[in-house]
């Protein structure tokens, strides 16, 4: 299975952020004929584990999780009402299809005496103004399908465009597809390596937090998506698509460290791979939490550029994401000097 | 019930001035706890050692502090300036009655009256750096004998039971979790229990999150006055939570994600026992759920929350009905919780 198989089996398994077992799943099936140990712990993360040469522990971590909607309430008449998990956009939301993890599909819908008012301020749009359909009659039939509390993902092809693919759930199933082919290409390491597949980021990077807590890196290397600057009209960010992978230098959770951002290029020149640079004045990554761990762990970030992010568009280029492969490994396979 | 939860909003604990309640609590707990310790934040810990898993720990969090204000500043006519401590909505402040430091001096904060506003004065909220608390001084001089910079102020309003089985009082928000905890620290489950007593809830959960990280519970639960808009002019879709349909479950708030497996638990427990109970209708708001969950390598988490009308406010009101089912859902929940551990091992 090549890097766009293992991304479109990925973008497909359900995993909203708190409800992940099902994506966590399908990842450990992935991972565990190329490591020493899988374990999940108390926030749903999965860890994988593979012992290198000892000198100093290496955290990977990608996160697992897609944001959703969550039902808070069941009307009278059978709709659903929602609220965010996680940074859901209501107009990106309007009218789009969803589906819930017990295969429950449903249409966001929006009140239309508020609709006027959001064509005037699209601001004033919120999930307080809208609804999922999910065909039922009443309180009754909607309640034998779903509960308060289950929780939708934004329903999209996995569709292929030449050399690049656009689902939604690319954040961060791009971040974890990497990962994953890391773990099978990666050849003898002289460090410890923890790759975790973490929960929660969406709400505040919570499972990235525990995580490092218990594994106590020397270094750690985040994976995630970053918003590309190649489409018309783009606010100037000097990430394109086609042109690999980014390293990052800061984002507004983390200022990467320089000797971890020194570490990544020199592996990128020696794998042979083409990089970008980027510098995110909004956003945050695992490597927020991970980096303020216990008495700090120095941390990085290799990015995918994406366009169209927290959108059921979102869109990768697969080259992009098989460099970040080959720099991770091969700074894996070098080894972090600290 | 009702007496002991008419004692402790009796005391006065706005964030980082608990000791008051803090006290009360200490000296209730030592009579039934078999620990009790004051951690270096100033919340109370106190262990029941489990009777048949007792190295299972659960830790049961309800907060001491209220939402309130602090004194920062006198003027020279004598009136009173302050700040907020917690989440305070300017809009509830005019026409209050508050009490100021330990000494507890009466004061008022009022407005212009309605005959001396100008046009489009009376639309308008006043913003909170415009309120004063007048305690009838006429200098200086004269208010620096009642109070001083620095002087915790909370709502003067006396516990009242009201209507059909109502309460209203300041502080329900959390002395209800205060009076449901000491009440089942009274009884042994199977289960050890930390029942954490917390500093600081309202400005962060930093009292929740130290004892979090010193006691490394295997599973939470956090017990709150949760907001309740069931009222007039509300969409049913944004009430949150409804007065007398029992206490509220929690899938998820701003600071946590309730543990699925632990939530299906505490729900098995009310539809076992024949409950009431309902969800808590909405994510907005934060707990000590939060902070409790991302101690360490991480908590589950989950919550028993009593509705509570007017919430951080001194008109706070709740049914004792819910309460009281409150009380029978932790116990139904700490006597079975130990099987959300018996799946792990």
């Amino acid at each position: 299975m090549g890097m766009k198989d293992t991304l479109e089996r990925l973008c497909r398994a359900y995993g909203p952020t708190g409800r992940e077992s099902e994506t966590s799943d399908v990842i450990e099936a992935m991972v565990s004929p190329y490591v020493d140990r899988v374990k999940r712990d108390a926030m749903g993360n999965l860890i994988a584990e593979r012992k290198g040469g000892g000198k100093g522990r290496v955290m990977l971590s990608a996160h697992m999780d897609e944001i959703g909607l969550m039902v808070i309430h069941i009307e009278k008449n059978g709709f659903l009402r929602v609220c965010a998990v996680g940074g859901v956009n209501p107009i990106r939301s309007a009218y789009r299809q969803v589906a819930f993890g017990n295969g429950v599909r449903g249409v966001v819908g929006v009140e239309t005496k508020k609709l006027r008012d959001t064509i005037k301020d699209p601001s004033k749009l919120t999930f307080n103004e809208m609804f999922v359909d999910i065909g039922a009659a009443s309180c009754e039939e909607a309640a034998q399908q779903v509960e308060v509390g289950d929780v939708a993902v934004f329903m999209s092809d996995f569709m292929v465009m030449g050399g690049r693919v656009s689902a939604a759930a690319m954040d961060n199933r791009a971040g974890c597809a990497v990962q994953v082919e890391v773990l099978k290409a990666l050849g003898e390491s002289p460090m410890d390596l923890y790759a975790v597949f973490s929960a929660q980021e969406e709400v505040g990077l919570r499972g990235a937090r525990t995580s490092a807590f218990g594994i106590n890196p020397t270094v750690a290397v985040a994976l995630d998506v970053t918003p590309a600057g190649d489409t018309p009209g783009s606010v100037p960010f000097t990430v394109d698509l086609g042109r690999g992978p980014a390293v990052k230098v800061l984002d507004s959770s983390v200022i990467c460290n320089p000797s971890v951002i020194a570490w990544l290029e020199e592996a990128a020149r020696r794998a042979g791979v083409a990089w970008q640079r980027e510098v995110l004045t909004a956003g945050g990554t695992d490597a927020g939490a991970i980096q303020s761990s216990r008495g700090g762990v120095p941390s990085g970030v290799v990015s995918i550029p994406t366009r169209y992010v927290h959108s059921p568009a979102e869109t990768v280029d697969i080259s992009d994401m098989e460099g970040a492969a080959a720099l991770i490994v091969q700074a894996l396979e070098t080894g972090y000097d600290q | 019930m009702a007496v002991l939860l008419r004692k402790l909003t009796a005391l006065s604990g706005v964030s980082g001035y608990e000791d008051e309640v803090r006290q009360f609590i200490w000296k209730r707990a030592r009579d039934c706890a078999d620990r009790v310790m004051i951690d270096r934040l100033g919340s109370v810990i106190a262990i029941k050692e489990g009777d048949e898993h007792s190295d299972r720990n659960v830790l049961i969090d309800a907060h001491m502090d209220e939402v309130g204000m602090l004194v920062s500043g006198i003027d020279e006519k004598g009136f009173v300036h302050f700040i907020p401590i917690g989440g305070m909505d300017a809009r509830i402040l005019p026409s209050t009655r508050v009490l100021v430091g330990s000494g507890r001096v009466r004061g008022v904060i009022g407005i212009k009256a309605i005959h001396l506003q100008q046009g489009d004065e009376q639309g308008k909220p006043i913003e909170l750096d415009k309120m004063v608390i007048d305690v009838g001084a006429s200098s200086r001089e004269a208010a620096q004998k009642l109070v001083s910079v620095g002087d915790p102020v909370i709502f003067d309003s006396k516990f009242t039971l009201f209507g059909d089985g109502m309460v209203k009082s300041r502080a329900l928000d959390d002395r209800v979790g205060c009076a449901l905890l000491l009440e089942a620290l009274e009884e042994r489950y199977p289960v050890t229990v930390t029942a954490v007593f917390s500093v600081q809830e309202e400005v962060g959960g930093m009292g929740a999150r130290a004892a979090s990280h010193r006691t490394r519970p295997d599973a939470a639960l956090v017990l709150e006055g949760t907001t309740c808009a069931d009222m007039h002019g509300v969409p049913d879709h944004m009430r949150v939570t409804r007065i007398g349909k029992g206490p509220a479950i929690t899938p998820m708030e701003h600071s946590a994600i309730a543990d699925p497996a632990l939530l299906r638990l505490i729900r098995g427990a009310a539809e076992r026992e024949g409950i009431p109970w309902q969800y808590r209708e909405g994510n907005l708001g934060g707990t000590d759920a939060g902070p409790i969950q991302l101690a360490r390598e991480g908590v589950p988490v989950a919550h028993i929350t009593i509705p509570c009308r007017y919430i951080h406010s001194g008109v706070s009101a709740l049914s004792l009905q819910d309460f009281n089912n409150g009380k029978r859902l932790l116990r139904a929940t700490l006597m079975r919780i130990h099987r959300l551990f018996e799946k792990e091992d």
